[in-house]
C-alpha cells in the first residue's frame, strides 16, 4: 500500500468536493488561531515595541526572557491554561474550558512572546535609524513607538505570520484545553492527530497537506503584499 | 512667522561643552554662542567633531561637562529643527510626513494644511505631495526633509552636510532653499566639508580640529587670512 | 488615516468573529468519555438520535479512563462514560459521582501477527494466552496510560500469574497513549496488543496484525456512565445530564446502541437492564 500517493488522491477529492466536514473544521482552525494572533499582536508588538524603544531596568533580561519564550512547549501551555481554566481552578468561573475561547487563550500564550521578540527585533533596528530624527522632532517614547510599529509594518506583518503559522500548527495546547470536541472544538491538527490513532492514515495525511497548503498560500500572499509595499512605500 | 514664539531659543550658549563617548573624547571645552539671524557653518577635517557639535548645540547629546543653554534655558526649546545628512523619512506619503511633525509640535487643521502647501511649495515638491516618501529620490527625499524641518518655522535650523550624498544639481537646490530659509530670518547652523559651498553660504564659520573649536571668525575673514596655521593648511587642501 | 481606520473595523470585526460563539443558547453537557467508544465511531451513531430526541448537544471529550475521570473530578464534565469498574466505584465511593448505572459491554480481543510466534491464535483462554507470550518473549504493546483497557490488561496479568514488575523485558512495550497508537504501534512492529473490539474494527492501519484471541467471559467490558455529584460541583448541570443518562439506558437508546455495526458486525451489547 503506498499510504502517501493514496492520501494525495483522498486530500484532492475532499478539497475538491469543499466537504462540509473539512470546511468546518478549516474555518475553525482559522478562526482560532487569527484570533489568537490578533490577541497576540495587540499585547506582543507594543510589548516588543517598548522593549526596543525604551530604556528601562531589566529590559535586557526582559528581551532573554521573550526570547526563551518564544521556544514554549505547547503541551505545558496546555496544560497550565487546562489547570486555570478547570472548575476547579482560579478561573473556572469563566466557564470557557473545552470551548474556541480556550483555544484562543492557549495560542496567545503560545504566540505572544514570537511577536514580541521578533517585532522588538525589527522596531530596534528601525529605532537605530530614526532615533534622532524622532527625537529631534519631539517625539517622547511612547509616540516613538507606536510611530516605528506603524513605519516597520510590512515587515510585522512577516511576524504576525510567524506567530499565526505556530498557532495554526500547534497541537498539544489545543488538544488539552479544547477537548477536540467534534463540532465544537476540532481543528485541523487535532483531527490529524485523531485520524492517526485511528489509524486512518491517508485522511490524517490529507488533512496535513490541506494545512501545508494554507499556509503557503498565506506566505505567498504576504510576500506579495511585501513586494507592492516595496515598490509602493519604499 | 506665523506665531509669536513663547520660548526663545537663541541664543544658544555653549560654555566648556565637552562630549565623551566612553574613554573617547569627541569634544573638549567648547565655548561658542550662537547668535540670533546669523548663518553659522562648521568646517574641518573628517572625523573633527562636526556632526557632534550640532547634536549638542541641538539638544540630542547632553554634554559629558560644561553646559549648553538655550534662550537662557538648561532644556533645549521645540522651536528648532535639524535635518540630518541622510534624510530620515516615515513610509508615509510626502504631505503626510509634514503632518506628522506638525502633530508632533500641536499644529493640526488647517494650520497644518497650509504650512504643509507652503513648505512642499517652498521646495519644489507640490507635486509630489501624495507620494510616497521612501521612493523619492535621494535630492527629493533631502528636499522634503527641509520642508518639513522649515514647516515647523523654527528659530534656529541645523544642518549636518546635507548635501553630501548629492549631485550638484541636487545640492544647488538645497543651497538655494537653505538661503531662502535663511533670508526670512531663521538662524543657520550647518556643517559642511565642501568649501566653496561654506563660502557661498556661510556668514561666519567655526573651525574644528580634534574635537577642538580652532577658530570663529566671520567667512570673508577666515577665507581671505585664516588666523591659525591648522585652518590655513586645512583651506591650502593638505588636511582632509 | 483612512487606512487606519480600516484596520482598527478589521479588527473589531475579527474579534467579534470568535468572541460570539456560534450557538450562545445551545443546550448542551459535556461527556467525559474513553478513546473507544469515540474512535469506534459509536457517539457518532448515537449522538444525532439522542439530540434529536431531547434538543441537547452532547460535547464528547474522548480521553482515558483514568484521565475522564480525574476531569469529572475536578467539575470539568457533567457525566462520565468509561469503562472501569474498580476505578469508577473508587470514583463513587470518594463522592464525585451520583450513581453508577451499567449500560452496555464490548469486549476484548488480543491481536497479533498472523505469524503468531506465541502460538496463541484460536485461544479462548486469555490468560493462557499471555502466559505464552511472556514465554516466547514476543512483542506485546501496552497502552501503558491508566486507561479502562490498560487497567483490564494488568488484571489479566496477573491473573495469569505473570508478574509483571519481574519479567518486563524489552519484549513488552509501554506505549502510555491512546488504543489507535497502540496499535498503529504493534502494527510497526508485529507486536500483540490487548484493544477493545470496536476500535479494532473501525481502525485501518492493520498491517499484518489479526484477531489471535478473542470470546473468552473474562475479556467482556462492561460500560458504565454516572452523573457528576452536583453536591461536590454545583454548576453541574444536573437535569441535560440525567435525561442523557436516561435515555441511554431506556429501551430506546439501547436499541440504538445495538443497531449500531460496523462491517456488519455489532460492536456494543446493551446489558443496562441486567
Amino acid at each position: 500500500m503506498n499510504s502517501f500517493s493514496e492520501s494525495l488522491v483522498v486530500a484532492a477529492s475532499l478539497v475538491s468536493h469543499f466537504d462540509p466536514n473539512l470546511l468546518e473544521i478549516v474555518e475553525l482552525s482559522l478562526r482560532v488561531s487569527l484570533t489568537a494572533t490578533l490577541a497576540s499582536s495587540i499585547l506582543g508588538l507594543p510589548l516588543g515595541a517598548a522593549i526596543a524603544v525604551g530604556r528601562f531596568p531589566g529590559g535586557q533580561v526582559l528581551t532573554v526572557l521573550l526570547n526563551s519564550l518564544m521556544g514554549l512547549p505547547p503541551v505545558v501551555v496546555g496544560l497550565v491554561v487546562y489547570l486555570l481554566l478547570s472548575h476547579a481552578g482560579p478561573l473556572g468561573a469563566l466557564g470557557i474550558l473545552f470551548t474556541p475561547a480556550a483555544m484562543v487563550v492557549a495560542q496567545t500564550i503560545l504566540i505572544t512572546p514570537i511577536i514580541a521578540a521578533l517585532s522588538r527585533q525589527i522596531v530596534a533596528d528601525a529605532w537605530g535609524e530614526y532615533r534622532e530624527q524622532l527625537v529631534s522632532l519631539g517625539a517622547r517614547t511612547f509616540r516613538a513607538a507606536l510611530t516605528l510599529i506603524w513605519d516597520t509594518r510590512f515587515s510585522l506583518v512577516t511576524v504576525l505570520l510567524a506567530g499565526f503559522g505556530r498557532a495554526i500548527a500547534e497541537v498539544g495546547a489545543v488538544m488539552i484545553v479544547g477537548g477536540n470536541i467534534d463540532g465544537v472544538t476540532r481543528v485541523m491538527t487535532t483531527t490529524i492527530a485523531l485520524e492517526t490513532s485511528k489509524g486512518d492514515l491517508p485522511l490524517a495525511l490529507a488533512l496535513g497537506l490541506v494545512l501545508i497548503t494554507i499556509v503557503v498560500v498565506l506566505n505567498a500572499a504576504t510576500q506579495g503584499i511585501r513586494e507592492w509595499a516595496r515598490r509602493r512605500y519604499g | 512667522m506665523a506665531e509669536p514664539s513663547p520660548v526663545a531659543s537663541l541664543p544658544i550658549v555653549c560654555s566648556g561643552g565637552e562630549v565623551r563617548i566612553g574613554q573617547t573624547r569627541i569634544l573638549s571645552s567648547i565655548n561658542l554662542t550662537i547668535e540670533p539671524g546669523t548663518s553659522t557653518f562648521v568646517i574641518g577635517p573628517n572625523g573633527s567633531g562636526k556632526s557632534t557639535l550640532l547634536r549638542l548645540l541641538h539638544g540630542l547629546l547632553a554634554p559629558s561637562q560644561g553646559a549648553v543653554t538655550w534662550g537662557g534655558r538648561v532644556g533645549p526649546p521645540v522651536r528648532q529643527a535639524m535635518v540630518f545628512q541622510r534624510a530620515v523619512l516615515l513610509r508615509r506619503s510626502a504631505a503626510a510626513n509634514i503632518r506628522y511633525a506638525l502633530r508632533l509640535v500641536g499644529i493640526v487643521g488647517a494650520e497644518a494644511r497650509k504650512r504643509i502647501d507652503d513648505a512642499l511649495a517652498e521646495v519644489g515638491l507640490k507635486a509630489l505631495a501624495q507620494r510616497s516618501a521612501r521612493v523619492l529620490s535621494g535630492g527629493e527625499q533631502q528636499r522634503l526633509a527641509l520642508a518639513r524641518a522649515w514647516a515647523l518655522r523654527p528659530e534656529v535650523l541645523f544642518l549636518d552636510e546635507p548635501t553630501a550624498s548629492l549631485d550638484p544639481k541636487a545640492t544647488r537646490a538645497v543651497e538655494d532653499i537653505v538661503r531662502g530659509i535663511h533670508a526670512r530670518g531663521t538662524t543657520i547652523v550647518m556643517s559642511t566639508h565642501n568649501l566653496p559651498q561654506a563660502k557661498r553660504l556661510a556668514g561666519s564659520v567655526v573651525f574644528l580640529d580634534e574635537g577642538r573649536l580652532v577658530e570663529h571668525s566671520p567667512a570673508h575673514e577666515f577665507f581671505a587670512s585664516p588666523r591659525t596655521p591648522e585652518a590655513a593648511a586645512f583651506l591650502e587642501g593638505e588636511r582632509l | 488615516m483612512n487606512r487606519r481606520h480600516w484596520f482598527s473595523l478589521a479588527a473589531a470585526a475579527m474579534f467579534a468573529m470568535v468572541a460570539l460563539p456560534a450557538s450562545a443558547q445551545e443546550k448542551f453537557i459535556v461527556v467525559a468519555s474513553t478513546t473507544s467508544t469515540e474512535q469506534s465511531g459509536l457517539f457518532k451513531h448515537l449522538l444525532p438520535l439522542f439530540e434529536k430526541d431531547s434538543g441537547i448537544k452532547v460535547r464528547v471529550v474522548a480521553v482515558g479512563t483514568g484521565q475522564a475521570l480525574d476531569m469529572a473530578r475536578r467539575g470539568d464534565a457533567d457525566v462520565v462514560f468509561v469503562h472501569d469498574q474498580a476505578a469508577e466505584e473508587k470514583f463513587l465511593n470518594e463522592g464525585f459521582g451520583v450513581k453508577r448505572s451499567p449500560v452496555m459491554y464490548n469486549d476484548f480481543v488480543v491481536v497479533g501477527p498472523k505469524s503468531d510466534p506465541a502460538k496463541v491464535a484460536g485461544s479462548h483462554d486469555i490468560l493462557d494466552a499471555l502466559r505464552k507470550i511472556e514465554t516466547a518473549k514476543a512483542t506485546f504493546v501496552s497502552r501503558g496510560d491508566k486507561s479502562g483497557t490498560h487497567a483490564a490488561e494488568l488484571r489479566y496479568w496477573k491473573a495469569a500469574g505473570v508478574d509483571l514488575a519481574a519479567n518486563k523485558g524489552a519484549w513488552y512495550k509501554d506505549t502510555g497513549s491512546g488504543m489507535g497508537p497502540t496499535l498503529n504501534t504493534a502494527s510497526s512492529m508485529n507486536g500483540y496488543a490487548l484493544t477493545d473490539r470496536g476500535t479494532w474494527l473501525s481502525f485501518k492501519n492493520r498491517g499484518d496484525l489479526t484477531i489471535l484471541v478473542e470470546g473468552d467471559k473474562r475479556l467482556f467490558n462492561q460500560y458504565g456512565v454516572m452523573l457528576v455529584n452536583p453536591a461536590k460541583h454545583p454548576h453541574v448541570k444536573v437535569d441535560l445530564g440525567q435525561k442523557f443518562i436516561d435515555w441511554l439506558v431506556s429501551s430506546q437508546g439501547q436499541a440504538a446502541i445495538a443497531g449500531y455495526k460496523v462491517g456488519g458486525e455489532q460492536l456494543f451489547f446493551p446489558n443496562a437492564n441486567g
